[in-house]
């Protein structure tokens, strides 16, 4: 019978009444990669949280090379060789590199009792000078002890040997802080391999990085593969499955559905194993009449937090009923341009004009009154927008909860009112409207937070990065949520990172490029290539069309003369 | 000068009980902890201690007697905020009534009962100004720097030891790893609840020595009857644990700088007259206001110190929060 790296046999696990693993099992081969493919909330995590022993399964067991084990803590799965790389990392930022995988390490022991059997074994020796080297022996032993409690200084050499072995780039004495996402990710799982994992376990490991990155991560895969790790990768890009896996473990609501092999199968068959249904991969993108200009930005010029300039001169315009895509590689400006528009940071030049009215300095509460809804998904997801201890019900009345400003008591019924309507709407996945936002799954919490963004009746909807993260079904229902805004008449501002994904819903296309705008392109004739040239910086077609005025609509609200 | 040097010497003795409790709580804060209590975990070894003392007239029986029982309250400190997850500030506040109600208690009774125990002539003797042979004879710097009483030298040497233990030894990296995420350390093995209980006891024990410093030094071991012999001091260490930085290296100058400001109100007349025509000023000023400045330090530096908003300034992200691994 064959052997697998991992074996987990019927495993369940529940969390007061929700059941996140049902009877699940799942192997892994050595040398293999395996793709755990479901929906937000299926248990995916959980799953993979058992076997690195930050869970425990309520019944079920788990065979590491055959033999059954019991995983009770991390410290556990680390001398099991298994290594787990979590979606959010988990690093000390004031640590340099090598001090987060030295937090880990144990000093070699000296192996006292082995080295005096070797004195014991070797024959033609008197006692006397037996006894000395044994004495020798044990002051050494004391010695290396003593040394083991501090910290060497070559920790940082050694780690950049390890770091060598393994084939990696990192500077060891590099402070996490002032690592990129990419550096982050290479240093799990340098950390990972240091302590001798074989399994290994990336949770979502791509969904921060660029495509350059994801490139590396894959190669970096393959050869540990190669070596005969055991790797099982969570993921909800179906792309990279098929890229990158040679088998697919499918996951529906918290029960495994199927494993296939990945080369007998396409993206539609996988979509459907997933979400249990036929699902329509085509974006919809409905024809509406655009209205006039409904908000206005010229020549915008706003700060970051460490004072420098985030956004620089931009000009763009929506009208009702268009998709304005906002593209550019992360931390561009897109966050402080969401927040200039919300009134959320302080504007330096420029004007934000909504139907002509100037925005400019107006308090968040009156700039929502106008009509303008904004909702930014950070990448903790959790960080803005939404207070996560508080009831679905009660986040939902957090923006009018002073309509009336005579009335000191908030009306409940009315949010109650809300919740339920976007819980069906929008297909919430909750126990009921009075549960904390933080115990929903990702999804769940940024339907929430959408939701309670188009229930006000904007007619300019500001939305960044609002499938970040999200599994097809959901990201589709955002979709259509958006599309049903759009048809309304709305005008939307989104804020993407899937290149794909923004030319089949945009209509149009503005790129950013460090604060600046690149060019504004129709999304049905650009191409990713030259959306990718934008977005580096390398093609500006704004400079190259300095004569026609860029994101300056013709029908403009704001009166030349005033912004003159 | 004479007066100046008696100055110094006289900040010295009235920093180093702050030295006691701040070293103790960095060591405690550097683990995750935040622990409010330390009024009362210094009036606990206060009590401990000197009772211990006078029983066994041992000094340094007395001191192990004031860290064990420091450490036991750190125990319970640990037993209630990381066994039970009960919130740190509430379990901090409660310890501080907890201590000076024991102190109190045991006090009072004893003051209305059989008396308060006085030191013998012998360990009153131990616990002078004695300094260090030969070196005390140096001119000023023999007084400035080795004339003190055996207690400023162990919290000098605790502290360097306590730097020492964080910043340069395996456990201390785990320590600061705990300090600062705790899923991270738990991630790679470190036994949290291990190196937590351990490290609020430690760091307990060693504030319970600085009650016991107040008691036999700063108090001559006299108990009136009323109060506690500890009268704020754990408050002001809590403060200068912000301002030494997390570092206990610091903690060192940090509290001989507070003792100087604590001091300045008995002593603003030597100050005074090394330079009495520039400095006649300070007589004016009401007393209250000298024994106003150690916290007015302590705001400014909470001023400074957030306005810089550095991102290893010492200050342990996860203190204050309590770890549970399944928490999502």
């Amino acid at each position: 019978m064959e052997t697998f790296a991992v074996q987990l046999k019927n495993i369940t696990k529940t969390f007061g009444s929700v059941v996140a693993n049902h009877n699940v099992s799942l192997d892994v081969r050595q040398g293999e990669i395996l793709a755990l493919l479901g929906e937000n909330g299926s248990g995916k995590t959980t799953l993979m949280n058992m076997l690195s022993g930050i869970y425990r399964p309520d019944s079920g067991s788990i065979c590491i090379d055959g033999r059954e084990v019991s995983i009770q803590s991390p410290e556990d799965a680390k001398r099991l060789g298994i290594g787990m790389v979590h979606q959010h990392f988990k690093l000390v930022d004031i640590f340099t590199a090598a001090d987060n995988i030295w937090m880990g390490m144990e000093p070699t022991p000296f192996g006292l009792r082995e080295k005096c059997k070797a004195v014991d074994a070797r024959k033609g020796e008197r006692g006397f000078f037996r006894l000395a080297k044994k004495t020798g022996l044990v002051f050494r032993c004391a010695g290396a002890r003593f040394k083991g409690w501090f910290l060497s200084k070559k920790r940082n050499a050694r780690v950049a040997g390890i770091v060598q072995k393994f084939g990696f780039e990192l500077d060891p004495a590099k402070k996490v802080y002032d690592m990129s996402v990419s550096e982050k990710q290479t240093l799990e799982i340098v950390k990972v391999l240091t302590y001798g994992a074989r399994i290994i376990v990336l949770d979502e490991p791509t969904a921060v990085l660029t495509v350059q990155e994801i490139e590396k991560l894959f190669a970096v895969m393959r050869r540990m593969k190669e070596s005969g790790h055991a790797i099982i990768i969570i993921t909800h890009k179906l792309n990279e499955v098929m890229e990158i896996s040679d088998r697919v473990a499918i996951m529906r609501k918290g029960e495994s559905v199927g494993v296939v092999n990945t080369a007998d199968t396409d993206e539609q068959q996988l979509t459907e194993l997933m979400v249990g249904h036929k699902v329509d991969l085509k974006i919809r993108r409905p024809e509406v009449q655009f209205d006039r200009p409904l908000l206005e930005v010229r020549d915008l010029t706003v700060r970051s937090d460490e004072g420098s300039v985030a956004v620089d001169k931009v000009s763009f315009y929506i009208r009702g009923g268009e998709i304005l895509g906002v593209a550019g590689i992360s931390g561009c400006g897109q966050r402080e341009l969401c927040e200039a528009i919300a009134g959320l940071r302080k504007v330096e030049s420029g004007r934000i004009s909504h139907e002509g009215k100037d925005l400019v300095g107006l308090p968040p509460r009156e700039i929502i009154a106008e009509g303008i809804s904004m909702s930014f998904i950070p990448e903790d997801r959790l960080g803005m927008g939404l207070a996560p201890s508080l009831s679905i019900a009660d986040n939902m009345c957090l923006k009018d909860y002073g309509e009336n400003k005579w009335n000191p008591v908030v009306n409940r019924k009315k949010a109650r009112a809300k919740a339920r309507y976007v819980v069906e709407e929008l297909g919430v996945v909750t126990p009921s409207i009075e549960t904390p936002v933080r115990r929903l799954s990702g999804g769940n919490v940024q339907k929430v937070l959408v939701g309670r963004e188009i229930i006000g009746n904007p007619n300019v909807i500001v939305t960044a990065y609002p499938v970040r993260g999200l599994d097809i079904n959901s990201s589709y229902a955002i979709y259509d949520i958006l599309n049903l805004q759009k048809e309304k008449g709305v005008g939307i501002l989104f804020v993407g990172e899937d290149l794909d994904v923004m030319m089949e819903l945009c209509d149009k296309i503005l790129v950013l490029c460090h604060g600046r705008v690149m060019g504004v392109v129709h999304a049905q004739k650009t191409s990713k290539e030259e959306l990718g040239l934008m977005m580096t910086g390398s093609l500006d077609l704004v400079s190259l069309k300095e004569d026609k005025h860029l994101g300056i609509a013709r029908d403009s609200g704001i009166d030349d003369k005033e912004s003159a | 000068m004479e007066a100046f040097i008696q100055f110094i010497v006289q900040s010295v003795r009235y920093g180093t009980p702050l030295l006691f409790g701040t070293t103790g709580e960095i060591i405690t804060q550097k683990s995750g902890s935040l622990n409010l209590g330390v009024e009362g975990v210094m009036a606990v070894g206060a009590i401990g201690g000197f009772l211990f003392a006078t029983w066994t007239n041992s000094l340094i029986l007395g001191i192990l007697a004031a860290f064990v029982c420091g450490a036991l309250c750190g125990l319970l400190f640990a037993f209630l905020t990381v066994t039970l997850q009960a919130n740190q500030n509430v379990t901090g506040l409660a310890m501080t009534i907890f201590g000076v109600g024991l102190f109190q208690f045991i006090g009072q009774n004893l003051t209305s009962g059989s008396g308060f125990p006085a030191m013998s002539a012998e360990l009153a003797a131990k616990v002078g100004e004695n300094g260090i042979p030969l070196l005390r004879d140096i001119p000023v710097v023999g007084d400035l720097l080795f004339s003190y009483n055996p207690f400023v030298y162990l919290g000098v040497v605790i502290a360097v030891l306590c730097w020492v233990y964080l910043f340069r030894t395996r456990t201390g990296l785990k320590v600061r790893a705990v300090g600062e995420n705790p899923a991270a350390a738990d991630g790679v093995g470190v036994n949290i609840t291990r190196i937590k209980y351990l490290n609020i006891m430690l760091g307990c024990g060693i504030c319970g020595i600085g009650g016991l410093y107040l008691g036999m030094v700063l108090r001559s071991g006299r108990y009136d009857g009323y109060g506690d012999w500890i009268a704020g001091y754990g408050w002001i260490a809590i403060a200068l644990v912000i301002f030494a930085a997390w570092s206990p290296a610091k903690a060192i100058g940090g509290s001989f700088l507070f003792g100087l400001l604590l001091s300045l109100q008995a002593y603003r007349g030597a100050v005074v007259s090394i330079w009495p025509a520039g400095l006649s000023w300070m007589n004016a000023i009401p007393g209250e206001f000298y024994q106003m400045l150690p916290f007015l330090l302590t705001a400014v530096i909470l001023v400074i110190t957030s306005i810089r908003k550095k991102k290893d300034g010492g200050s342990p992200t996860a203190l204050g929060l309590n770890y549970y691994r399944e928490d999502r």
